[in-house]
């Protein structure tokens, strides 16, 4: 992992995560590689013990992660991923590497990161993600605000436009929509309201909305009209 | 009505000869207190524009009043969300009589960068009668000292008698502007339909 202090020596995430497992059984975690050049590897924990592993993370004398700087949200809707798989197969006793592409099924899901340093001892981030079960019903997460104050904030953001129940918050309201609206305007499959009015000079997206407001058949000439 | 020619004539002469509208709006054009209220990036060039090397003090203009009973100018800098809007309109009606309104930057005009978005307003027209939009994103303060001055000889040329005479002075004209709900999607009603007519399109 590529740390933001290159002075500090932090623990590997492997040596992390069996720390964690050791202190905390029943504990379940993985490690999510990453392919970007950074390779910023995350540590993904099962919700239900998700307050302990925030716990052991924030006290625990060799980590001290007192510093919750980021919170996210990310949607995951339902999708066919294709991945290309290298088979060794058998033609007429010769052996052969064919390409296959595997088709597989990903369930929608709602994911909070967390990125987490230490201002005591000066290294991370540490990366955590959490995984809600689906995207309609079951979105409910255990809040980090109880042991991260500074979460408070983004957690109500990711509430307002994710949907995302935080558990244990203090005081999930909406933060930038107001308190009526309805639906979560970050979310992949939002339909955002009907509003288009007047456009001069319509192109892209916008000229499609335009022609659904005004039906005549759209040709070079545009002539604004002032009505009265 | 005297014959300008003849009143610099006397000016010279050390005679001055004015009207009581003329003096009037002279006394209201050079003390537009603006509100002090700010919404975005633009709000940034308007305190430089307050500030030493603009000096709107030339204008009669730096007087940012921190209440709206108190000012006579909202300067809408910067984006209106929807979820500001009704505090936006809220705050005009309570500036007393005579008030005026410029609208700074594209995003105020009509939304600007943001105007596809699902959270901004398309422009503060909707729901307030501007008197002075000024370009830009943002504007620079010269654009707003411009502005201040096209609301000046707005102001200068007024005049206090007749059908056409400002709002503060006909008690028939309603000087509130309904200021709308949060609906489930949208602000209830969208636009006043009274203030904003857009122009309709017609495809040949």
């Amino acid at each position: 992992m590529v740390s933001w202090f290159p002075n500090k020596k932090l623990e590997t995430l492997e040596q992390i995560k069996l720390r964690i497992e050791s202190a905390l059984p029943l504990t379940k975690l993985d490690i999510l590689p990453n392919e970007c050049p950074a390779g910023e590897r995350s540590l993904v924990v099962d919700a239900s013990r998700g307050l302990d592993v925030a716990k052991f993370l924030r006290d625990d004398a060799q980590l001290k992660l007192d510093y919750c700087s980021n919170v996210t949200g990310i949607d995951w809707p339902e999708a066919k991923i294709k991945t290309k798989v290298k088979k060794k197969v058998v033609v007429e006793g010769v052996e052969k590497e064919v390409e296959e592409i595997v088709e597989t099924l990903r369930s929608g899901h709602l994911e909070v990161v967390y990125h987490l340093y230490s201002m005591e001892l000066k290294h991370g981030p540490i990366v955590l993600r959490l995984r809600t079960a689906n995207r309609t019903d079951q979105t409910h997460l255990p809040s980090f605000t109880p042991v991260w104050r500074g979460a408070e904030f983004q957690e109500r953001e990711i509430f307002d436009l994710y949907g995302v129940i935080f558990d244990g918050h203090p005081d999930l309201r909406r933060i930038l929509m107001w308190d009526e609206f309805v639906g979560f305007p970050m979310r992949r499959d939002y339909v955002e309201p009907d509003d288009f009015e007047y456009e001069p000079t319509p192109h892209d997206e916008v000229l499609d909305a335009a022609k659904k407001h005004y039906p005549v058949e759209v040709k070079a000439e545009v002539k604004p009209e002032v009505k009265a | 009505m005297i014959d300008e020619g003849l009143k610099s004539e006397l000016q010279k002469q050390g005679v001055y000869v004015t009207s009581l509208q003329e003096l009037y709006n002279w006394g209201r054009a050079n003390s537009v207190w603006p509100l002090t209220f700010g919404l975005a990036c633009c709000a940034i060039e308007m305190m430089a524009a307050s500030m030493s090397r603009f000096d709107l003090a030339r204008f009669g203009a730096e007087v940012f009043r921190p209440s709206p009973r108190q000012a006579d100018l909202m300067i809408v800098a910067g984006t209106v969300t929807k979820k500001m809007a009704p505090l936006v309109v809220r705050l005009y009606n309570q500036m007393p009589e005579p008030k005026y309104v410029i609208a700074m930057g594209a995003c105020a005009i009509s939304g600007g960068p943001f105007k596809q978005g699902y959270n901004v307003l398309k422009g503060i027209d909707r729901y307030l009668p501007v008197d002075v939009a000024i370009p830009g994103c943002p504007p620079r303060p010269e654009a707003l000292i411009h502005a201040i001055m096209t609301l000046q000889e707005k102001i200068r040329n007024q005049k206090l008698t007749g059908p056409d005479r400002p709002r503060h002075l006909n008690a028939d004209v309603e000087g509130e502007y309904p200021v709308p709900a949060y609906g489930k999607h949208d602000l209830e009603p969208p636009k006043n339909p009274e203030l904003w007519q857009p122009p309709t399109m017609t495809r040949t």
